[in-house]
C-alpha cells in the first residue's frame, strides 16, 4: 500500500505531481492511501515508491479540465476517484464521453458542486469600504466557501474591480488585489471586522425590492441557501419581511380608493386640449398616409407591425400595386424593402424606370401571416381584407393620378378590377381602367423568388422585366 | 423639505419592482482589467442576492422619476395614484450605480422612468445616465435602459450603443385590453419601437463592408413583459402574442408578469391575489415553444378554454393528451421525440445521446443522469424496459400527476 499525503487545498499541480509518480511505477487505484497531510495513516510504514517503469500517463484536455474543478471540492475522497480515472483513461480514452459512467457521475457530481460553490463566490462575496492609503480606494470582504475555490475565482474579482484594491479573506486562502497585482494564499484567514455604511442603502433597496404579495421563501432558499446568510447584510431583514407581508398585502386590499391627486386633473386636462386642437384632414396624400396609420377596418392591423403605405410622388405617371407587405416591409414600414422588393428593383433598373418617380403600393397594407417555428410566414389576405383595404388604395389612386397602374399578381387584380381572374389569361396587356387610365396585369415578384427552375425564373423575370418597360412605355405616351 | 438619498431609493426601488425583467446574462464578454475603469459581463449572468418574494436580485433596478403623464389602470405610478412622488438626478443614479457596483451587491444597471414632459425627454435622461457611467466612469457592467416608444431615433441609436439590453413592455396580451387599461398607450407604436429595434440589432451584428468592425447596438437584445390576470385574455392568447413577438421581432425574452395588488389601486382593478402557478406554467409553455419544439397550438390544445392546465405541467397535460405518441425509445428515438417526453430536459437529452453512442441505456443508466424515473418510466421504452402499456390505463394522470395537496383543517 502507498500512503500519499497533500495538502488538499485545491492545487491541482500538487495531486498531478504525485499521480503521475504512481502511475509511472504502475501504482493500482486500489493501492494508494490518499489522505490529508497531518492526518494519520492506517499505513504508517509506507513502502517507498516502487521505481518507474511505464510512460507517463496521457489523459484528454477534457480530463484536465474536470480534475481542476474537482480537486477543489472538500470531499476526501476526490483524490482516489481522479486517480481511478486516470488509470481506466490509460485503457480507455473516451471513457469521458460516457456519461453512465459510475465514476464518470460521481467526478462531474464533485465538479458540479465546486462550480456552484464558485458561482455562488460570485454572486456572495460583499465588499466592505475600508481606510486606504494613496489614490485607490480599498474594500474587504469576508466569505466562506465549502470548497477550495479561492485561487480558482481569484482571477473573477480581478478582472471585474479593477480600479480598486481589495481582500478577500476566507477559511480556505485569501486573494488580494493591490495595484493591479493580483496574490493568492492557500492559508485559512480569520474573519475581520467590517463596517460600511453603504449597506444601509442596500438595505433599503433589498427591503423595498421586495414584492410582499408574492413571499415565496422556498424558492428564495432554493437560490441562496441559508448557510450564505450570516455573511449577506441584506438577509437579516428576511424574517421581518416575511412576517409584515401578509399585513400589507390585508392593508392594500383593504384601502379604500381615494380620490386622484390634484396635478392628475391638470395633465388630463393638457391631454385633452391638445386632442381637440388636432387639425382637420386636408385632402392631401401626407393627410390619407396618416389617417392610415390607425387603421383598424379589418382585424389584421392586431397582428402586423404597423401600416405599410405606399411611397413616392405626390403625382406619378407609373403607379406600382404589389399584394401585402412582407416581413421586412412590415418591421421597417416601407413598402418592398425585402427580397421582393430587390428582385423589383432590379426589374426596374433594367425597365429603365427610376424608382424614385414611381408610386409604390399594396393592395394590402398590413402584414398578414402565420407562425412557424420561430419565423412569421407569408399568408395570403382573403376576400374580406382586400375588399377593406380597398378604401386607401381607391384614394391613393385618386390623389397620385397615374396614366398606367401595374398590378402584380392575382391580389393586386382582384383589389384593382374586383374580379378574381385567372392571371396568364390577362397577364401583359394594356387595358382601359379608370377613364384615361391604363392597367397591365404582370406577376408578383416573389412569384420569380420561388421558381426552382433557373431557366424558367430567368425567362418569367425577362418577361417581368418586359412588361414593367411596356407599362413605362405607356405612362409616358398616354395624355395625362 | 427635500428627501433624503436613501427614502428616494425606497420610493423608486417600490416603484420599480412590477418589472419582472432580471437578466444580465448574453451580452457581450467585456472585463475591466488595464482600463481603469470597473465592472465586466462574462457570459452567464449573476444573481447576486434573492428577496423572499423568491425573484433574483441582479440589478440595481430603478426609476429615474415616478412622475408619469399616463394614467395606466395597472400601475402604481399612474398619474392618478396618490402613492409618493420622487424623482433622482442622473449623477445620483450613476453614484448609486457605482457604489453599490464596488461592493459587489449587483452586476449592473436597470433603469426606467415615468413618461415626464414629453417621450424624448424622459428617454435623453435615461441615456444620460448610461453614457456617463459608461464615458466617465469605465463602467463595463450591465446596463438595461427602458426605451420610450416615439423617441427620437438618434436617443434610441444612443441609448444601444451603451445599453446591453433595451426593452419595451407591450403591457397587454392585446391591443383591446391596453385600450381599456392604458388609454395613452398606442399598442402600434410599441410594435413600431420593437421592428425598429430589431432591425437596428440585426444590421449592428452585419459587419461593415469597409472596416470589417461592428456597430454596437444592444448586444444582448430586446425583451417585453405582459402583465398576466389584469385583462379577461385566455393563456392561449396571451401565448399567442409571445410567438408573435418572439417571431416578429426577435425578442430574447417575453417576462410573464401576474398582476400584482398594488398600494391606492385603480378601482378598475380588483385587488387580487396575483395569479403565480399561472404565471409559472405560462413560463413552462414558453419554454416548450423556445427550446422543446413545441408550437403554441399544440401547448393550448388540451382544453377548451384556452388555459394552460393549472394541476400539471403543460408538457405532462400534452403527453397525457398524445398518449399515441409514446412510448419512446431512449435508444432510439431522434432528439425531437426525446424532447417531448414528461422528465427529460434539454440537458438531459443530450446526455442521453451522448451516452447511447457507447451503449444501450437500461432504466438505472438513466437514473445516474439525474432523471426522475417516477416521472419517466411510463412513457419510455429502454433496454430491459418496457412500460405495461401504462399509457393506455385511464388512471395515469392520477399515476404521474402530483399528488393533491391535503387541505388544512381551519
Amino acid at each position: 500500500m502507498q500512503a500519499v499525503a497533500l495538502e488538499g487545498r485545491g492545487d491541482l499541480a500538487e495531486w498531478r505531481d504525485a499521480a503521475r509518480a504512481l502511475a509511472m511505477a504502475g501504482v493500482g487505484p486500489q493501492e494508494v492511501d490518499w489522505r490529508m497531510a497531518g492526518a494519520a495513516s492506517l499505513f504508517d510504514a509506507a513502502a517507498p515508491l516502487p521505481p518507474a517503469t511505464r510512460p507517463p500517463p496521457r489523459v484528454p484536455r477534457a480530463f484536465l479540465d474536470l480534475a481542476e474543478s474537482v480537486v477543489c471540492h472538500a470531499d476526501p475522497g476526490r483524490f482516489a476517484l481522479l486517480y481511478r480515472l486516470l488509470v481506466r483513461l490509460q485503457d480507455d480514452p473516451a471513457l469521458l464521453s460516457m456519461p453512465a459512467d459510475a465514476d464518470v457521475v460521481a467526478a462531474a457530481r464533485l465538479a458540479t458542486s465546486v462550480r456552484r460553490d464558485c458561482h455562488k463566490m460570485t454572486a456572495f462575496v460583499r465588499f466592505r469600504e475600508t481606510a486606504g492609503e494613496g489614490g485607490r480606494r480599498r474594500f474587504l470582504a469576508w466569505f466562506e466557501p465549502d470548497h477550495h475555490i479561492v485561487a480558482l475565482k481569484a482571477p473573477f474579482f480581478a478582472r471585474r474591480f479593477a480600479d480598486m484594491d481589495w481582500m478577500i479573506l476566507t477559511p480556505r486562502g485569501s486573494a488580494a488585489f493591490e495595484d493591479g497585482v493580483l496574490s493568492v494564499s492557500r492559508d485559512p484567514a480569520a474573519k475581520p471586522v467590517l463596517d460600511d455604511p453603504t449597506d444601509a442603502l442596500w438595505l433599503t433597496y433589498y427591503a423595498a425590492i421586495f414584492n410582499p404579495a408574492r413571499v415565496k421563501p422556498g424558492a428564495m432558499r432554493a437560490e441562496m441557501p441559508k448557510k450564505y446568510w450570516k455573511n449577506l447584510p441584506e438577509a437579516a431583514l428576511i424574517p421581518q419581511l416575511v412576517a409584515q407581508a401578509p399585513a400589507r398585502v390585508a392593508a392594500m386590499a383593504a384601502q379604500a380608493a381615494l380620490p386622484p391627486p390634484a396635478h392628475h386633473a391638470r395633465i388630463q386636462a393638457r391631454r385633452q386640449a391638445s386632442a381637440l386642437a388636432a387639425p382637420p384632414a386636408p385632402e392631401s396624400l401626407a393627410a390619407v398616409r396618416e389617417a392610415a396609420r390607425n387603421c383598424t377596418r379589418c382585424a389584421l392591423h392586431c397582428t402586423a407591425t404597423q401600416t405599410v403605405f405606399g411611397e413616392g410622388p405626390d403625382r406619378a405617371a407609373l403607379m406600382i400595386v404589389g399584394e401585402q407587405p412582407g416581413d421586412r416591409e412590415d418591421l421597417a414600414g416601407r413598402p418592398f424593402v425585402g427580397a421582393a422588393g430587390a428582385v423589383l428593383d432590379r426589374a426596374l433598373a433594367t425597365a429603365g424606370i427610376d424608382r424614385a418617380q414611381a408610386y409604390l403600393t399594396n393592395a394590402v397594407k398590413h402584414f398578414k401571416h402565420e407562425p412557424r417555428g420561430k419565423r412569421r410566414l407569408h399568408a395570403t389576405p382573403n376576400a374580406h381584407e382586400v375588399a377593406q383595404c380597398r378604401w386607401w388604395l381607391r384614394q391613393e389612386i385618386a390623389l397620385v393620378q397615374p396614366r398606367v397602374v401595374v398590378a402584380m399578381g392575382a391580389t393586386a387584380v382582384l383589389a384593382l378590377t374586383g374580379q378574381a381572374s385567372r392571371l396568364a389569361d390577362i397577364r401583359g396587356r394594356l387595358s382601359p381602367f379608370d377613364p384615361g387610365r391604363a392597367l397591365l396585369v404582370t406577376t408578383h415578384p416573389a412569384h420569380l423568388l420561388r421558381l426552382p427552375d433557373a431557366r424558367r425564373a430567368a425567362a418569367q423575370t425577362a418577361r417581368f422585366e418586359a412588361e414593367l418597360a411596356q407599362a413605362q412605355r405607356a405612362a409616358q405616351v398616354l395624355p395625362a | 423639505m427635500p428627501r433624503s438619498l436613501r427614502e428616494r431609493l425606497a420610493i423608486l426601488s417600490d416603484a420599480a419592482k412590477y418589472d419582472a425583467s432580471c437578466a444580465s446574462s448574453g451580452t457581450t464578454r467585456r472585463d475591466s482589467s488595464g482600463t481603469g475603469g470597473l465592472g465586466s459581463t462574462e457570459g452567464s449572468g449573476i444573481c447576486h442576492a434573492y428577496a423572499p418574494d423568491g425573484r433574483c436580485i441582479s440589478l440595481l433596478k430603478i426609476l429615474l422619476t415616478n412622475f408619469c403623464i399616463f394614467d395606466c389602470a395597472y400601475c402604481i405610478n399612474r398619474s392618478s395614484s396618490n402613492v409618493e412622488r420622487a424623482r433622482f438626478t442622473p449623477d445620483e443614479v450613476v453614484w448609486l450605480t457605482m457604489e453599490f457596483y464596488r461592493r459587489n451587491y449587483i452586476e449592473g444597471l436597470f433603469l426606467s422612468s415615468g413618461i415626464v414632459r414629453s417621450s424624448d425627454h424622459t428617454m435623453e435622461q435615461l441615456v444620460r445616465v448610461a453614457r456617463e457611467l459608461r464615458t466617465t466612469h469605465g463602467f463595463r457592467g450591465y446596463i438595461h435602459l427602458k426605451t420610450i416608444p416615439d423617441a427620437a431615433p438618434a436617443l434610441i441609436e444612443e441609448a444601444g450603443l451603451y445599453a446591453d439590453r433595451l426593452s419595451i413592455n407591450v403591457e397587454m396580451p392585446t391591443d383591446a385590453g391596453l385600450a381599456t387599461l392604458a388609454p395613452e398607450k398606442q399598442p402600434a407604436g410599441i410594435r413600431r419601437a420593437m421592428a425598429d429595434m430589431r432591425i437596428r440589432i440585426e444590421d449592428a451584428k452585419e459587419p461593415t463592408l469597409r472596416t470589417r468592425t461592428r456597430k454596437r447596438f444592444a448586444p444582448a437584445g430586446q425583451s417585453t413583459q405582459m402583465i398576466i390576470g389584469a385583462d379577461a385574455s385566455n393563456d392561449a392568447t396571451v401565448l399567442a402574442t409571445s410567438a408573435r413577438l418572439y417571431g416578429g421581432y426577435g425578442l430574447k425574452r417575453v417576462y410573464y408578469s401576474a398582476f400584482s395588488p398594488i398600494p391606492d389601486a385603480s378601482a378598475q382593478l380588483p385587488p387580487v391575489k396575483p395569479p403565480l402557478l399561472r404565471e409559472h406554467r405560462l413560463y413552462q409553455a414558453d419554454w416548450l415553444y423556445r427550446f422543446y419544439g413545441f408550437s403554441i397550438a399544440e401547448v393550448t390544445a388540451a382544453r377548451p378554454d384556452g388555459m394552460l392546465d393549472l394541476e400539471m405541467d403543460p408538457k405532462l397535460a400534452w403527453a397525457l393528451a398524445n398518449r399515441g405518441d409514446f412510448p419512446v425509445d431512449v435508444n432510439r428515438a431522434a432528439r425531437e421525440s426525446l424532447l417531448r417526453v414528461p422528465g427529460l430536459g434539454v440537458k438531459t437529452v443530450d446526455a442521453i445521446l451522448a451516452a447511447r453512442r457507447h451503449r444501450r441505456l437500461r432504466l438505472d443508466d438513466l437514473g445516474r443522469l439525474r432523471v426522475s424515473l417516477r416521472k419517466v418510466r411510463p412513457w419510455i421504452q429502454a433496454e430491459g424496459w418496457t412500460p405495461l402499456r401504462l399509457v393506455d390505463r385511464s388512471d395515469l394522470a392520477a399515476l404521474v400527476a402530483p399528488p393533491a395537496q391535503q387541505l388544512a383543517l381551519l
